[in-house]
């Protein structure tokens, strides 16, 4: 098999080797103690020619129903919005997506100024004055702001909605267990935080309350009244997690008080491809700058006067403080973060209020055509993009009719809300035709019928 | 706005511009404001640039010229394995059958992606001969941490609760005691010998009944095999602890030793270094993490599972740590590797091994000429100078770092490990050829040349960058983090 990532020769071989001093490049491995030499083959598939694996992995790809194909009414989290050509085209010039962290701040002006850029606008977005670089993923950021609002509060106790999502509560429950934290969970009422067991449960040991606006039911929570109820414990974090697209049209989380706002900016730009990589985002106040997990792009000038921008306040950070730092984040999801900034610079300040309400105008024809028909809509009151209808039949059964017709439906509630069986929480974006949406109503009409 | 500013997006912002194209409603609107408390509606619209689709172009095109890349040239940057990202990788990953799948959908609308998946983790099992191997971490880091919250859980399972320490070489990544801190335990340094390995005394010293795990890298970030790893596996092991493989540095041993046969309970791997994942300007990476048979039980949950060729996620696992990330790792980066591991086989990763190693060898047998080399067995994939005799002459590494810009290249990284005085960490991995090792080899000594000859040349450099250093005093002092309109 040719190896057509390896450029060397014999002849560069055997010329190396002289200058080494050494026989084989075997005599480079007889530090390897002999006991834990490996000395068979690995067990792993064939090589494979270029061609052939393209093939192999087109048909793989094909054996996947994909949301292009299909019309798609999942979200919960993940969304199918439309992504303008110019992102991808910027983001695969190889001098973003093969370069490093940007250490050499002379030769990665283009990273640190696009990445600056990002914070800027996710800064504009949360209306919180300082952002990071990005994080993993919404999840995980989340899961930081709770770790750091217990060590700068140096309290223990989390008080989180059950309308947040269910995967980033698990994430957070994780991440809870190294600084021994006690997660209580906030009961909805119909799809909003119940704010009469969120006030009893806020006490002098709470570290932090988190909510999620637009949470997991697509409800627009009541950030103001929920920062009332924190006002009287002085010390208590209030970290907000926001789908970053909605906050064209509502309100920012700083507006409402916000000490830390976080997460996914996967709605822009950034396609599904199964769950990752998305983008995190971490946004907070000036009082936690020194505070902030990850990368921050700081702007300077260089020796000349000229402006530049470099990473800054990084004695937060791993490699710096090692044991201390704030949080051991070091990759991080730049190349996602810079195909936000080109969406999101796509979109521009009025963009982006347009892309959001027309994500909201579609949801509410298809919400009032559900209700037109014989399905029960569930949820109450304001909603961004999506919201929950209660079927006659499970979940499941109903969504494998839907295939049958072209459609992949909505996420099944019942999975991790025992008390929402026959739930479905379906998601409406930007890119659903009214066509579309009718034909899902007749179908899930007849399915239910 | 000084003269060679490059400006920023929101500096090219007119009012009225646009490079989005949103579908008219084909529907009467509804009210929203009626709908809607007005608490709720947004007062001022978000201040993001108003720029049409050329200037989008123009200004992205700009910075993708203002930046350097492993497409651009030569970047030796020890530790980070920046070899060749192979462009069949990312085509395969814009395949929409898997970039346009969602996280949520029935498995068995997606039993491509899983299988897929599925022979990734088999392929990574039988590389590191770990039993069972999750995909689930983000990136290394989060892998770290990931596995200790395993091995603490695999403690506590056996009522043992007093396992407070993690022992991390003094010549570990920054991420090892990091992790060690964000899982709860007490990070313990271990000194380093004089051969530059982990020093067996010092851990016999530090290793207790209170030592949860030992975190290594091998080999070290030295780029030396750390030799007694069977004596300092029996003495973690007979202490009660676990061991842990930081997989960074896989790229220097893949077909010739395993961490599996080495003594480790748990590994990571970084898909982004050794398999081909872009490092993307910092990320996203991806962290399988690699488990015995023994702490296969706490792995994240859920797992993903072959039965009777059907794939699917197990999430019936009541020992496990839980959910460390949403939905099931970086996929789109497990895809990249998974196409890369396809391409090489058995036969072409034990090469890549063989090629990286003698790279770094020649390398470092032609510059310990000129420049200080303070451990001088045969390294692996990487080696650390120093630059003692330079700043003796009073030139430091930051500055042959900045010098070698002016010639085009990616400095090594510097500053680390922090056992080396002035270290130079050189990595140069496979995919480089002899012509270009050649050059940079002509280019190291002509720096040391100069920095005898002509000092300031190197004091002051760059000189041939489109900035110059940049003053990060200030940048720290007074933190200029976003961009506000004067």
């Amino acid at each position: 098999m040719d190896f057509r990532y390896l450029p060397m020769t014999e002849t560069d071989k055997k010329e190396m080797l002289e200058t080494v001093g050494v026989q084989s490049t075997d005599e480079l491995f007889s530090d390897i103690p002999e006991d834990v030499r490996f000395n068979g083959e690995l067990n792993l598939k064939q090589p494979t020619s270029e061609a052939e694996l393209k093939n192999e992995l087109t048909a793989m790809a094909n054996k996947n129903t994909n949301v292009k194909q299909y019309t798609s009414f999942l979200g919960a989290g993940v969304y199918d919005h439309f992504i303008p050509s110019v992102v991808d085209h910027v983001i695969s010039r190889s001098e973003f997506y093969t370069a490093y962290t940007p250490y050499q701040p002379e030769v990665s002006q283009g990273e640190l100024q696009a990445i600056f850029e990002f914070q800027t606008m996710i800064s504009e977005l949360t209306g919180m004055p300082i952002s990071n670089s990005s994080m993993y993923d919404g999840g995980t950021a989340l899961a930081e702001a709770v770790n750091l609002s217990a060590a700068q509060t140096r309290k223990k106790k989390i008080l989180v909605s059950k309308t947040v999502h269910p995967e980033s509560r698990a994430v957070i429950e994780t991440y809870s267990k190294g600084p021994n934290l006690e997660i209580v969970e906030i009961d909805h009422n119909n799809g909003k935080t119940d704010l009469n067991q969120l006030e009893k449960e806020l006490d002098e040991d709470t570290a932090s309350v988190v909510i999620q606006y637009p949470n997991f039911f697509g409800q627009i929570e009541s950030l103001d009244k929920v920062n009332e109820l924190i006002q009287n414990q002085k010390k208590t974090m209030f970290i907000v997690s926001s789908n970053p697209l909605a906050l064209g049209y509502l309100t920012p989380p700083g507006e409402f008080g916000a000490d830390i706002v976080v997460g996914d900016t996967q709605v822009f730009g950034i396609p599904a491809q199964f769950g990752g990589p998305h983008c995190g985002y971490f946004a907070t106040t000036k009082k936690l700058m020194r505070k902030v997990p990850g990368r921050l792009i700081g702007q300077t000038t260089d020796e000349d006067g000229v402006r530049g921008f470099v990473l800054t306040l990084q004695a937060r950070e791993q490699h710096i403080r090692r044991d201390k730092a704030t949080s051991n984040i070091c990759s991080n999801q730049a190349l996602n973060a810079l195909a936000s900034s080109v969406a999101m610079s796509s979109l521009g300040k009025h963009g982006v209020k347009k892309m959001a309400v027309l994500n909201m105008q579609k949801a509410r024809y298809m919400k009032q055509r559900l209700e037109e028909s014989s399905i029960s809509v569930v949820s109450e009151g304001p909603f961004f993009n999506e919201f929950v209808i209660k079927l006659s039949n499970s979940v499941s059964a109903t969504n494998d009719k839907l295939l049958d017709k072209g459609i992949i439906g909505g996420y099944d509630l019942g999975l991790v809300y025992p008390d929402l069986e026959n739930h479905m929480l379906v998601a409406v974006t930007e890119i659903r035709t009214k066509e579309e949406i009718d034909t899902f109503v007749k179908e899930l009409g007849d399915i239910n019928g | 706005m000084a003269k060679k500013d490059f400006p920023l997006i929101f500096e090219r912002s007119k009012e009225g511009r646009t490079s989005y194209n949103l579908p008219e409603l084909d529907f009467p609107a509804f009210d929203l404001e009626e709908e809607l408390d007005e608490t709720y509606i947004r007062k001022t619209a978000p201040e993001l640039p108003e720029v049409s689709e050329l200037e989008i172009m123009r200004h992205y095109t700009g910075l993708s010229n203002r930046n350097f890349g492993i497409d651009s040239g030569f970047y030796p940057l020890g530790s980070c394995t920046m070899k060749y990202n192979p462009k069949i990788n990312e085509d395969v990953a814009r395949l929409e059958g898997f970039s346009q799948i969602h996280p949520h959908q029935d498995p068995k609308t997606v039993q491509g992606a899983l299988e897929m998946m599925y022979d990734l983790q088999t392929s990574l099992k039988e590389i590191t001969n770990m039993h069972e191997v999750s995909l689930q971490p983000a990136a290394g880091a989060q892998a770290e941490w990931t596995a200790l919250m395993m091995i603490r859980a695999f403690h506590e399972a056996n009522g043992d609760y007093n396992r407070t320490k993690v022992i991390v070489p003094d010549s570990a990544h920054g991420t090892n005691p990091a992790s060690a801190s964000v899982a709860g335990f007490d990070a313990v340094t271990v000194k380093s010998n004089e051969q530059g390995l982990v020093d067996l005394e010092d851990l016999k010293r530090v290793v207790d009944e209170d030592t949860a795990a030992l975190m290594l890298t091998n080999p070290n970030t030295l780029g030396l095999f750390e030799t007694e790893i069977v004596e300092m596996a029996k003495i973690v092991h007979d202490a009660g602890g676990k061991l842990y493989y930081d997989g960074a540095n896989i790229n220097a041993i893949m077909g010739y030793a395993r961490p599996g046969d080495m003594g480790f309970d748990a590994v990571h791997l970084n898909l982004h270094k050794t398999f081909t994942g872009p490092h993307g300007g910092g990320g996203p990476g991806s962290g399988p993490v690699g488990v015995s048979e023994e702490l296969a039980p706490f792995l994240p949950k859920p797992l993903l599972v072959k039965k009777d060729d059907f794939y699917s996620f197990d999430y019936d696992r009541p020992q496990s740590i839980g959910r460390v990330k949403p939905y099931y790792g970086n996929f789109g980066i497990n895809l990249r590797a998974y196409t890369y591991i396809r391409t090489m086989g058995a036969e072409g990763l034990k090469k890549v091994s063989e090629y990286a190693v003698l790279n770094a060898n020649y390398m470092m047998r032609k510059l310990e000429k000129e420049y200080d080399l303070p451990f001088t067995q045969h390294c692996k994939h990487e080696f650390v100078l120093s630059g003692k005799k330079q700043k003796k002459l009073g030139v430091r590494t930051l500055d042959i770092a900045k010098r070698l810009l002016d010639y085009g290249y990616h400095p090594p990284t510097i500053y680390f490990p922090l056992n080396v005085e002035e270290a130079l960490m050189v990595e140069p991995t496979e995919t480089e050829s002899k012509e270009t090792l050649d050059g940079f080899i002509d280019t190291m000594l002509s720096i040391s040349e100069e920095v005898e000859k002509e000092p300031e040349l190197v004091q002051e450099a760059p000189h041939n960058t489109i900035v110059k250093r940049m003053d990060e005093t200030t940048a720290a002092r007074k933190p200029v983090l976003r961009y506000y309109e004067e």
